[in-house]
C-alpha cells in the first residue's frame, strides 16, 4: 500500500463508519428532517392533487384538539405512575435478592420472564386477564377475595380502562430495572454497609446514606430511560383499548398512529409527532443535565 | 458463613421475594394453562389454573393454521438478518469511536444520542413514505435494512464504552507486526469483547423478533407478515378462542427464551464491566 500511515488514520475511522452512518443517514435522519416539513403541510397522497403548505396550522389545531388533551393527559399519567412503580419495587427486589444467600440467580430469572416478553404477547394475555365479566381479575377480585361484588367492566369504561394498560408497564418493566440495580449494587464494597451497622446505623439509613448514594448514576440512567420508555407508551394501548372507549384511553403515540393512518391526516399526524419529541428530548436533556452531568451517568 | 440465625433472619425476605415471584409468573402459568385447554371458549366456573382434561389441540391447530409456519420464518429470517447487520455496523462504528480522532467525531456521535433520544415512532410518517419510495414495502429486505438501522444507536453507545476499556498494548505489536487496522478489529478487539457483543445481540434479537409498530405499518402483504403482527391478527381473526391466541405466542416465544438463556450467563457481566460503571 503506497498510503501513508497518517493518511490511513484519517481515512480508516470513515470507512468504518460508513455502513452504520449511511443507513442512519437514510432511514433516521433524513424521515426525521421530512417529518418535519410534512408537519408543515395538509400533506396529500393523491399524485393529482399537491400538497398545500399551511405553516404552523397543524401544531395549533393540536392545542386545541380536545383529544390531545386527553390523550397527553393520560400519557403523563402513565408515566408518572409506572417510572416510580417500576423503580421503587425494582430497588426493593434487587435489596432483597442482593441480600439472600440462595437463589439469587434464580428468583432474578423469574423477575425477568416479563421483560423478554413481546409486547404484543402480554397486551393480549393482560386484555385477556381483565375481560369482563369471566376474567381471571374479575374472578379473584369477586369471588376469591371478595373486594366487589359485581366484575368490573375494566376496558369497557374509561375510568378503569387506564388500569390495566398501567399495571401491565409495571409488571413488564420492573424486572429491567432490578437487573441494572442488582449489577450497580454487586460494585459497592461490602466493609461500608458493615462499617456503617457496627456505627450504628440501620437498615433504612444505611440505604439512604450509602446505597443510593453510590449507586446514584446508576438511578439516574433509569430514570431517564423509563421516562422516556413511559411517554412512548403505544403497543398495549393500541392492542389492549386502542384508544376506546369514546377516544378516552389515547395516548399521544396512540392517537398520532390513527389520525395519520386511520384517518390519513399526515401533516396532522406529523406535527404530533414533532410535539412529543420535542417534548421527550427537552425533558430527558434536562433531567441529565440537571441530576448529574452524563459522563458522571455513563 | 452463614449461621442457622442468618438463614432464620432471611425467611421474611424469602416470603416477601416468592410473594413478588407469584405476580411476575402467575399470569404466565395462565397463559400456558388455557393454550392447553381445548374449547376455551366455552367459560369455566371456577377456572381451572390446572386443565381437566390437557391437550396439544391447539398447539398442533396454531402451528398448522393461517400461514403460521411461513409467518415464524419471516421473523426467524428478519431477527436473525438484522442483528448480523447490526452488531457488525455497530461494531466497526464503535471502534472507531473508541480508538480513532477525526473530524466531526463528537458531532455525529452526539447526533447518534440524540436519536436514541427520539421515539421511534416520530418518523414512522416519513418512513412509510420512504419506504413506499424505495419500492421497500412488504418487503422483508425493507425491513431488514430499517431495523438494522433503528439498533444502531443504542448499540455503538454500549460498545464504544466496553472497546475504550480493552488495552491497546496488542494493537500496537498489530501495527509494529505489519497488520493493518481491519487485523486489530477482526483479530483482537472482536474476539476480545465476546462478553459485550453477545449483550448487544441479544438486545437486538429480541427488539427485532418482537418489533411491532414497523411490521404493521410497512406491511400489508400477508406472505410477508412476521410473527407479532399475525399473533395480533389471529386474536382478531379467531375472536374468542383464546387457547389458539396463546399456544401461538407460546411457540413465538421459545426462541426468544433459548436465545436468551444461552447467552444470560454474558448478560450481566456485560452490563457491568460496559455500559454502566456505576
Amino acid at each position: 500500500m503506497g498510503l501513508s500511515t497518517r493518511t490511513q488514520k484519517l481515512i480508516i475511522p470513515y470507512l468504518f463508519l460508513l455502513p452504520a452512518l449511511g443507513l442512519f443517514l437514510i432511514f433516521l435522519v433524513y424521515p426525521l428532517l421530512k417529518g418535519l416539513q410534512i408537519s408543515f403541510y395538509h400533506w396529500s397522497i393523491m399524485p393529482t392533487k399537491p400538497s398545500t403548505f399551511v405553516g404552523l396550522e397543524n401544531y395549533l389545531h393540536a392545542f386545541q384538539d380536545p383529544i390531545v388533551g386527553v390523550a397527553f393527559r393520560n400519557t403523563l399519567v402513565y408515566t408518572l405512575v409506572t417510572v416510580p412503580g417500576q423503580m421503587i419495587l425494582a430497588m426493593l427486589a434487587a435489596l432483597l435478592i442482593h441480600n439472600i444467600t440462595r437463589g439469587k440467580v434464580f428468583f432474578r430469572t423469574l423477575y425477568y420472564i416479563p421483560v423478554i416478553t413481546s409486547w404484543v404477547i402480554v397486551s393480549l394475555l393482560f386484555r385477556y386477564l381483565f375481560q369482563s365479566p369471566e376474567g381471571l381479575i374479575n374472578y379473584f377480585l369477586v369471588n376469591v377475595f371478595h373486594v366487589v361484588a359485581e366484575p368490573v367492566a375494566w376496558l369497557q369504561q374509561a375510568s378503569t380502562a387506564m388500569i390495566p394498560i398501567i399495571g401491565l408497564g409495571i409488571w413488564k418493566g420492573v424486572g429491567w430495572s432490578m437487573i441494572i440495580y442488582l449489577a450497580a449494587l454487586t460494585t459497592i464494597p461490602k466493609e461500608l454497609g458493615e462499617a456503617a451497622s457496627i456505627d450504628g446505623a440501620g437498615a433504612w439509613q444505611r440505604f439512604w446514606r450509602i446505597t443510593l448514594p453510590l449507586i446514584g448514576p446508576t438511578v439516574v440512567f433509569t430514570l431517564v430511560m423509563l421516562l422516556i420508555g413511559g411517554f412512548n407508551v403505544f403497543i398495549s394501548v393500541y392492542l389492549i383499548t386502542n384508544g376506546g372507549p369514546m377516544q378516552q384511553t389515547e395516548v399521544m403515540l396512540s392517537y398520532m398512529y390513527h389520525q395519520a393512518f386511520d384517518f390519513i391526516d399526515f401533516g396532522y399526524g406529523a406535527a404530533l409527532s414533532f410535539l412529543m419529541a420535542i417534548f421527550i428530548v427537552t425533558a430527558s436533556v434536562l433531567q441529565m443535565k440537571y441530576l448529574r452531568r452524563p459522563e458522571e451517568i455513563y | 458463613m452463614h449461621t442457622a440465625r442468618s438463614i432464620l433472619r432471611q425467611i421474611p425476605i424469602y416470603a416477601v421475594l416468592i410473594l413478588g415471584a407469584v405476580v411476575m409468573v402467575f399470569p404466565f402459568l395462565w397463559m400456558v394453562s388455557s393454550a392447553f385447554k381445548p374449547h376455551l371458549y366455552v367459560i369455566q366456573y371456577p377456572p381451572q389454573l390446572i386443565p381437566s382434561d390437557p391437550s396439544l389441540e391447539n398447539f398442533i391447530q396454531a402451528w398448522g393454521a393461517n400461514n403460521f409456519q411461513l409467518y415464524f420464518r419471516n421473523s426467524a429470517f428478519v431477527a436473525v438478518t438484522s442483528t448480523l447487520f447490526s452488531v457488525l455496523f455497530s461494531s466497526m462504528a464503535a471502534y472507531a469511536f473508541a480508538r480513532f480522532k477525526f473530524p466531526g467525531k463528537e458531532v455525529i456521535f452526539y447526533t447518534l444520542l440524540l436519536v436514541l433520544m427520539v421515539p421511534n415512532m416520530v418518523a414512522i410518517i416519513p418512513q412509510f413514505f420512504l419506504m413506499k419510495f424505495l419500492g421497500l414495502r412488504n418487503s422483508l429486505i425493507g425491513l431488514i435494512l430499517i431495523y438494522t438501522a433503528t439498533g444502531l444507536s443504542l448499540s455503538i453507545f454500549l460498545l464504544r464504552g466496553f472497546f475504550e476499556q480493552l488495552p491497546h498494548e496488542l494493537e500496537e505489536a498489530v501495527l509494529i507486526d505489519g497488520g493493518g487496522y481491519f487485523t486489530i478489529f477482526s483479530r483482537i478487539i472482536l474476539p476480545l469483547s465476546t462478553p459485550a457483543l453477545a449483550t448487544v445481540s441479544i438486545f437486538s434479537f429480541m427488539g427485532f423478533w418482537d418489533e411491532f409498530v414497523m411490521a404493521l405499518t410497512f406491511i400489508d402483504d400477508p406472505a410477508k407478515r412476521t410473527l407479532p403482527i399475525a399473533i395480533a391478527l389471529f386474536q382478531g381473526q379467531h375472536g374468542t378462542q383464546w387457547g389458539l391466541v396463546f399456544a401461538a405466542s407460546l411457540i413465538a416465544l421459545v426462541p426468544v427464551f433459548v436465545f436468551f438463556l444461552s447467552l444470560q450467563r454474558y448478560f450481566v457481566g456485560g452490563l457491568t464491566t460496559g455500559a454502566f460503571k456505576g
